[in-house]
């Protein structure tokens, strides 16, 4: 293996944690807030759709991006409606979001494009295009290091680095923060918060509306700059794979990271290479596409470190009796 | 504590949720441009109107009641088993498994056989996470979500690599022979000499109502049934009272596991396809959570909504057939409001009805 092919895995594994990126701190908001959230998935492709449809129809990314946002943010004050004001079941809730996403997309995709659920293919200024960085030219030349910067570093979406840039304003707001302090202690001990004056709804709202943010930015990426336009199911499992990650990186933003390049890393291995000679036997693509849950059931287990849910997590606030 | 008369909390409520998702619907029909009610009419005749309807509704309502129960058994001990559909997935591999072996016999061997293969496969991959949730207390929402994309991980690999026909493009098993097949419903209301039409429903159909029946006589006569409910209902409690955690965890997703893994007899072997396809379960896993919450986790509250998700998804096919503009997936948006009012916004309508029957009890005092 050569270094151009190691490069080239290196820049697609980065392109495809860059979704995973999104909705795992997506939900990292969430859940560190108590509220648990498995309509990640569900959100994304919504955003997915929105972002396709409106960049098509006005020829504007940033119009797409924001008829995402929108349709993602809506999608999570459903979910804020459903597991803070009626206090109802939050699994329950989201794999309602995850099917209302998955019929409503295709649906009103049907409807609107009559193109089986697509929207029409995106081009020029319906896309994010790729940035390239000052000098990557001419650093090219350069052994090892210019090939780096040209293809690692440079000549990505603003999507990318934005997803990137996220990890360490997730840290700060979370840890650094007075808001982050009282989101952490809403999802260990919201009867604290409530004592101490804060209003817990109001926190997990602000919460769960973040979390709509980040899906929503997953989504627009998925369907204006990974690909040209959206697809049916076009999410294809990454919410619950950014689950996995959320979990496998025990709910902290910098692990989530690394957890999620290793995922994007598997799936980019899975996509290059149909199945991998290992010399003794060989692994089939299924295996490495099954990877990110089977090391989420390991982590889940406790054998390898044990993930530890916020406290209050899953369970509704309820004032008094 | 309750002050909701019975026929309130098990009738009234789940319909007031019914309609409320309905409503939704049909605003999304009239966004879409068309007639909600002249919808709603060829659904119902769609699913309905004629025996062929009938056949393919109950066809549909045969594996929604026993994804359903798997669901409904779950609950009783508060688990929540999301993984129906990789359980019934691996079970439709050890139904495949039987029938690829057997089907020179008879279906009267094939059958039996089918359900216990069904059972054990669907139980084993319940098993695991049952076991992580009992003794690591790892989170089964989640640790099934992840063994229902390992299974459909494993039964792609195993079509592809092992049980695929030599030289087919396709990633599915060669069709079973005539010694497999269960007699449809059709074949079965002939031996009596009744004339139906042709449908995919089959016996299936008849061991779906057993075992809702078997269920019912678990939970509510059976000393297992009142510790799963007492372990549903107060962990510690039934601690106290002698009951083990870990056997209730663990017997409990089992029997939730081979109830979904059940599911795979009907579409396996059961209905037109006669072969083991990829996705054979294509959702019924997750619908049995709407059909359980919709149930409230009874028997026969189950059945009820069982064929009610039948007539929306053999109505829905007509009615796509029939409005173009409503494409198929208006099923899955109905099944998501379902589950968002009866599962997710339940007390939006239960404080309102609470509210009111308290007025109307002292009013009458």
């Amino acid at each position: 293996m050569d270094l151009a092919t190691i490069l080239q895995l290196f820049d697609s594994s980065l392109r495809l944690a860059t979704p995973l990126l999104f909705a795992c701190l997506a939900g990292l908001f969430s859940e560190r807030a108590g509220i648990f959230d498995i309509g990640l998935e569900g959100k994304i492709l919504a955003s997915a759709f929105a972002a396709g449809a409106f960049a098509a129809v006005t020829g504007s990314a940033m119009l797409g991006l924001c008829a995402g946002l929108v349709a993602s943010i809506m999608m999570s004050l459903i979910h804020g409606l459903a597991s803070i004001t009626f206090q109802g079941n939050q699994i329950i809730s989201g794999v309602a979001i995850n099917f209302l996403a998955s019929g409503l997309t295709a649906l009103i995709g049907q409807n609107w494009f009559h193109q089986g659920g697509q929207t029409p293919p995106l081009s020029g200024s319906g896309r994010f295009q790729s940035l390239t960085w000052p000098l990557a030219e001419k650093l090219n030349s350069l052994p090892v290091i210019g090939p780096i910067y040209k293809e690692l570093i440079s000549g990505h979406n603003i999507l990318v680095y934005v997803a990137l840039l996220c990890v360490p304003v997730t840290w700060w707001v979370l840890f650094r923060t007075r808001f982050g302090l009282r989101l952490r202690a809403v999802g260990e001990n919201p009867g604290a918060v409530d004592t101490a004056g804060i209003s817990v709804t109001r926190l997990r709202y602000q919460a769960v509306i973040i979390c709509g943010i980040l899906c929503g930015l997953a989504g627009v990426y998925l369907s204006t700059a990974m690909a040209a336009g959206f697809g049916r199911e076009m999410s294809a499992g990454r919410g619950f794979i950014a689950l996995a990650a959320l979990i496998f990186a025990k709910w902290k933003p910098v692990p989530a990271l690394f957890t999620c390049l290793l995922f994007g890393f598997l799936e980019a291995v899975a996509i290059r290479y149909q199945s991998i000679d290992l010399g003794f036997g060989t692994v089939p693509v299924q295996f490495m596409q099954a990877l990110p849950y089977i090391l989420t059931v390991v982590i889940l287990a406790g054998f390898v470190g044990k993930a530890i849910p916020p406290k209050a997590g899953g369970r509704p606030y309820v004032k008094e009796r | 504590m309750n002050v909701l008369p019975k026929w309130v909390d098990i009738i009234l409520i789940p319909l007031i949720n019914l309609l409320l998702a309905l409503i939704v619907a049909g605003i999304v029909v009239i966004f879409i441009g068309e007639n909600p009610v002249e919808a709603m009419r060829l659904l119902i005749v769609g699913a309905l109107g004629s025996s062929y309807g009938i056949g393919f509704t109950l066809f549909y309502a045969t594996s929604f009641v026993f994804t359903g129960l798997a669901v409904a058994v779950a609950f009783h001990a508060s688990l929540f088993n999301i993984g129906g559909e990789g359980q019934a997935g691996i079970a439709g591999l050890g139904v495949a498994i039987v029938a690829l072996n057997l089907d020179h016999t008879h279906w009267l061997l094939v059958f039996p056989l089918a359900i216990i293969a069904a059972a054990l496969f669907g139980a084993a991959w319940a098993a695991i996470p049952a076991y992580l949730q009992a003794k690591r207390g790892s989170h089964i929402v989640i640790t099934t979500i992840m063994f229902n994309y390992i299974a459909s991980a494993l039964l792609i690999y195993l079509l592809v690599n092992q049980l695929k026909v030599e030289g087919a493009m396709a990633p599915e098993t060669r069709r079973f022979a005539e010694g497999a097949h269960l007699p449809f419903m059709h074949e079965m209301m002939g031996w009596i000499g009744l004339s139906m039409t042709k449908t995919p429903m089959n016996i299936s159909f008849i061991w779906a109502l057993m075992c809702c029946v078997g269920v019912w006589l678990l939970i509510w006569r059976t000393r297992l049934g009142y510790e799963i409910r007492a372990f549903g209902q107060s962990e510690p409690a039934a601690r106290y009272a002698g009951i083990s955690p870990t056997k209730i965890i663990m017997i409990a997703m089992l029997i939730s596991g081979a109830l979904a893994g059940m599911m795979a007899l009907n579409v396996v072997v059961g209905g037109f396809s006669q072969k083991l396809v990829n996705d054979p379960i294509q959702g019924a896993g997750f619908v049995g959570i709407a059909v359980a919450l919709m149930g409230r986790s009874h028997p026969v509250g189950v059945l009820l909504a069982a064929i009610l998700f039948g007539v929306l998804y053999q109505g829905g096919a007509e009615l796509a057939f029939e409005m173009p503009s409503i494409s198929r997936e208006m099923i899955l948006v109905i099944q998501a409001l379902v589950i968002l009012f009866t599962g997710a916004l339940e007390n939006m309508v239960r404080g309102p009805v609470t509210r009111l029957f308290l007025s109307l009890r002292r009013g009458a005092i």
